[in-house]
């Protein structure tokens, strides 16, 4: 299922040839960060601010609204400013989470093999074989969806998933010949797994961390979506589609602007699913791998 | 003869242990299913009393609820339950979970049914047709035009379809309702939609993984025996390729049917529809944990059913999978 090729790692950086959509690819997300980063700056209104009565106002009246107003007449495209901090922010953290724990779990397991890998494998058997947003819901009804609780929810489910490939990719790691070398040599386990194990692992892991990352977008938007994620005032993507679906109800008497409100989150969360995507789908194939293998996890 | 004899027993023997598997691993989710539902912090005493919770009131309510003995016999009695259909009363209705559940299991497995009945052939018949011509526009147009759709989440789908067939051309309700009551041609009118919306989502992963199953297969040296012999592509697409890739692609279709799941959530939610799925994403928000208990139960029975078919399916096609342990 997972990209576990083994390569000793790249002595040198070249500028990758990316392609038109590589680098399209590229661009997208070094915007999203430019926004997450300067949101403050960049946006016309304060997030949470009432501009005017109407739902869903095309905007073109005393306060203007480039995309209009949501359900409670705020901006919309300074909520989508501000929710890319909230959307990005949160999935960005339950990626690294996951990668914090799985990584070193796997590694573990891996490495010491035997009775530690078997308990620690079946234990984690048992979370894999949940649908992982089914895992999601049964944590959220458990502890409810706070910031730290979401972060924590989705960095433990996205984490299950990184320690099989951490695992594997330590074990395949452990028998090359560089590492008998290095043993043979007589050098610790801490030194094999810094000069060996994590440069070697580097690649397949980067990879793995973009696809963990649209996961975990998908996964905290889903939801957000369904109202059990990110909780009002404070909102992300996935809450602005849900609390905006009304204004498909407008559309007659107001014109197809309105549908911006629901729409645009949605569309921002598939541009960087998509540009990250796209760049995995690239890194594999540059490797000879296909992408379907990973699609589902 | 008497190899083919114990090739069966062994075989037998392996696809028992993965059923005993399943039962196991279907207990272990039990287990989590309810400790990670029962673990909140304030019980469901707390949840249904609420602000008006008194330690003397919380303690009548524990009581009648059977929730002062020790967790380990609740959750043997829970247990036992889901075997008789006795799944408790909803917290918040005080119905029977099983009188509720009933009428909206037919409606999520129709929904589920459906999508996968149009997905299944469109993605196998789309995977073998890019693999045949592999690198060509169609190729490579379907294969970046999946990753597109992997990446989109489903109520961007869902919202487009709306927007389009519900607000715009009025063809199709934005509400999915059916009943006992309604014609083929009502229910095909109101799930129209989410069906189209769960197809779109699970048809790209199921049409990549069958593309790169079948090309995988075709990277083998009978396959190049046979291309060196002049036999023509499509023939060794169908003949040669197919029948050996049959057990990958049924398993890229077990795997992908209990994607499905993840779909059923936002789809039902979306559209109103009022099948299990929606009561679960109902029951997590007014924490009615008998209700969320069960629905995930069904939902993870489902999934782990679904994989199981997957594992036995390539024990049974594949030898190699026979002998090594």
């Amino acid at each position: 299922m997972s990209d576990t090729s083994i390569s000793p790692a790249p002595s040198k950086w070249h500028l990758p040839e990316l392609g038109f959509l590589g680098w399209m690819s590229v661009g997208i997300l070094v915007f999203w960060a430019f926004v997450v980063i300067f949101a403050p700056w960049i946006a016309p209104y304060e997030e949470s601010t009432i501009l005017t009565e109407k739902s869903f106002d095309p905007g073109d009246g005393s306060a203007f609204m480039l995309l209009g107003s949501d359900y409670l007449g705020r901006d919309v495209l300074s909520r989508l400013i501000y929710g890319a901090r909230v959307t990005l922010g949160l999935a960005f953290a339950a990626t690294v989470l996951a990668f914090v724990l799985g990584v070193t779990l796997g590694f573990v397991a891996g490495i010491l093999g035997g009775r530690t890998d078997d308990i620690m494998s079946r234990i984690n058997d048992a979370f894999v074989s949940f649908p992982s947003i089914m895992l999601a819901l049964i944590l959220v009804s458990a502890f409810g969806s706070s910031l730290w609780l979401l972060v924590l929810t989705i960095g433990f489910i996205e984490a299950t998933r990184v320690y099989r490939i951490a695992r594997s990719l330590a074990q395949n790691i452990m028998v090359m010949d560089f590492v008998e070398v290095s043993r043979a040599r007589g050098e610790s386990l801490w030194w094999i797994l810094k000069n060996d194990v994590l440069p070697s692992a580097f690649v397949p892991l980067s990879t793995d961390f973009g696809l963990r990352f649209t996961y975990s977008i998908l996964l905290l938007s889903s939801l957000s979506f369904l109202g059990l994620g990110v909780q009002p005032p404070l909102s992300d993507w996935g809450s602005m589609v849900k609390e905006n679906m009304a204004a498909l109800n407008y559309v007659l008497f107001y014109g197809l602007k309105v549908a911006l409100a629901p729409l645009l989150p949605a569309v921002c969360i598939f541009s960087v699913t998509l540009a990250n995507n796209l760049l995995v789908d690239w890194n594999l194939s540059r490797s000879q791998k296909d992408i379907s293998g990973e699609l589902i996890a | 003869m008497r190899g083919d004899q114990r090739e069966g027993q062994l075989l037998t023997k392996l696809i028992l242990r993965r059923l005993a598997l399943g039962a196991i691993t279907l207990l272990v989710v039990s287990l989590i299913v309810f400790g990670g539902t029962e673990i909140l912090p304030g019980d469901v005493a707390n949840a249904i009393l609420g602000q008006g919770a008194t330690p003397e009131n919380l303690q009548v309510i524990r009581k009648e609820l059977g929730l002062d003995r020790p967790a380990y016999i609740r959750y043997f009695e829970w247990l036992g339950g889901l075997f008789t259909g006795d799944l408790g009363n909803s917290l918040a209705t005080q119905r029977p979970v099983s009188d509720i559940l009933a009428p909206r299991l037919p409606k999520t497995l129709l929904l589920g049914g459906l999508a996968a009945l149009i997905a299944v052939p469109l993605a196998v018949t789309l995977g073998l047709y890019t693999a045949m011509r592999p690198g060509s526009w169609f190729d490579r147009s379907l294969t970046t035009g999946s990753i597109a759709m992997v990446s989109a989440p489903e109520f961007l789908i869902a919202t487009l379809l709306v927007l389009a067939f519900a607000v715009e051309l009025r063809w199709l309700p934005a509400i999915a309702r059916i009943s006992e009551s309604s014609s083929p041609g009502e229910v095909f009118i109101a799930l129209a939609m989410p069906v189209a919306t769960l197809t779109a989502a699970v048809l790209a992963p199921m049409m990549r993984m069958t593309r790169s199953a079948i090309l995988n297969v075709l990277s083998h040296p009978s396959i190049e025996m046979a291309i060196l012999k002049g036999v023509p592509r499509r023939t060794i697409i169908l003949k040669h390729a197919l029948p050996n890739a049959i057990a990958p692609i049924i398993n890229v279709i077990a795997v992908n049917l209990a994607y499905i799941i993840g779909g059923v959530l936002v789809v039902e939610t979306i559209f109103s529809y009022d099948g299990v799925a929606k009561l679960m994403v109902d029951g997590v928000a007014a924490r009615d944990l008998p209700v969320v208990q069960a629905c995930a139960m069904f939902f993870c029975a489902i999934y782990i059913v679904f994989n199981l078919i997957a594992d036995v399916v390539s024990i049974v096609a594949n030898p190699r999978l026979r002998h090594s342990k």
